[in-house]
């Protein structure tokens, strides 16, 4: 019971969010990296760890945002707490450079993908007897889930 | 619409009236006017191409499932989706239009 619930607090500090914002158009890009290496800070400080930066480009929003058109898209993947989160979009809604930003909790979904692919392999392995197939794949599954 | 309707030969002898053509309906649809209609089974896009993974970036894959005119997410009834993919498929319309990805009302500009 202790062990399952220290896992489980383990599970809580091992979230992975992806954390998607656009800045302003005329942003330069050594301001982006600015923004980037402060949100990075942040991020380390508070014990989590930023996995991915990627620049998107700029793209034309679907809609006006604080009346511009354009934008320029920037995705971090963050591993971290709940706490750790909230602080990064405290400094977003502060930053004034960002226009507008959204957070994804990624890592359920990813557990589903992998289990999902995990249970397709296990039948592409075993496709001229498809009767044992479930239960090879679910016996495999079973210690995943342990 | 993906569907092909096509008139074959041969009215059935039961002529029952039913209105128009039925939405979602497989081979076999709705008879009008003694003509058999024989319509395509719609299929799952996810399911078939084995997507399993709808994410809310992938604007060009969303940009299939909302109305073009309004930007309205597209019913099941007419693009055929199943209903587990059609509520993930929901869920990252709502998320890339909060990001600006898809418009709220409208079409993308």
């Amino acid at each position: 019971m202790t062990r399952a619930a220290a896992k489980n607090l383990e599970k809580q500090m091992n979230r992975t969010y992806e954390l998607m914002f656009i800045v302003r158009p005329d942003m330069p890009e050594e301001e982006q990296d600015k923004l980037v290496s402060t949100l990075e800070t942040a991020i380390t400080s508070s014990g989590g760890a930023l996995q991915k930066v990627e620049r998107m480009g700029k793209r034309r929003l679907a809609y006006t945002v604080r009346k511009f058109h354009d934008g320029i898209y920037i995705l971090l993947v963050v591993e971290g707490a709940g706490g750790l989160i909230h602080e990064l979009e405290r400094r977003l809604r502060v930053s004034e450079p960002v226009i507008k930003f959204l957070t994804v909790r990624i890592d359920e979904e990813q557990k589903r993908l992998d289990k999902v692919k995990k249970l397709r392999d296990a039948k592409r392995r075993a496709p001229a007897t498809p009767a044992p197939a479930p239960s090879e794949a679910a016996g495999e599954a079973a210690p995943a889930t342990a | 619409m993906a569907d092909e309707n096509r008139p074959t030969h041969a009215p059935s002898g039961d002529g029952g009236e039913r209105r128009g053509p039925r939405p979602g309906g497989g081979p076999g649809g709705g008879r009008e006017g003694g003509r058999k209609y024989f319509r395509r089974k719609k299929v799952c896009k996810f399911c078939v191409e084995k997507i399993d993974a709808i994410d809310y970036k992938d604007y060009r894959l969303l940009g299939q499932f909302v109305s073009i005119e309004s930007g309205k997410i597209v019913p099941r009834r007419l693009t055929g989706v199943c209903t587990p993919h059609q509520r993930r498929l929901s869920l990252a319309i709502k998320q890339a239009r909060n990001i600006a990805l898809l418009p709220f009302a409208g079409r993308a500009s």
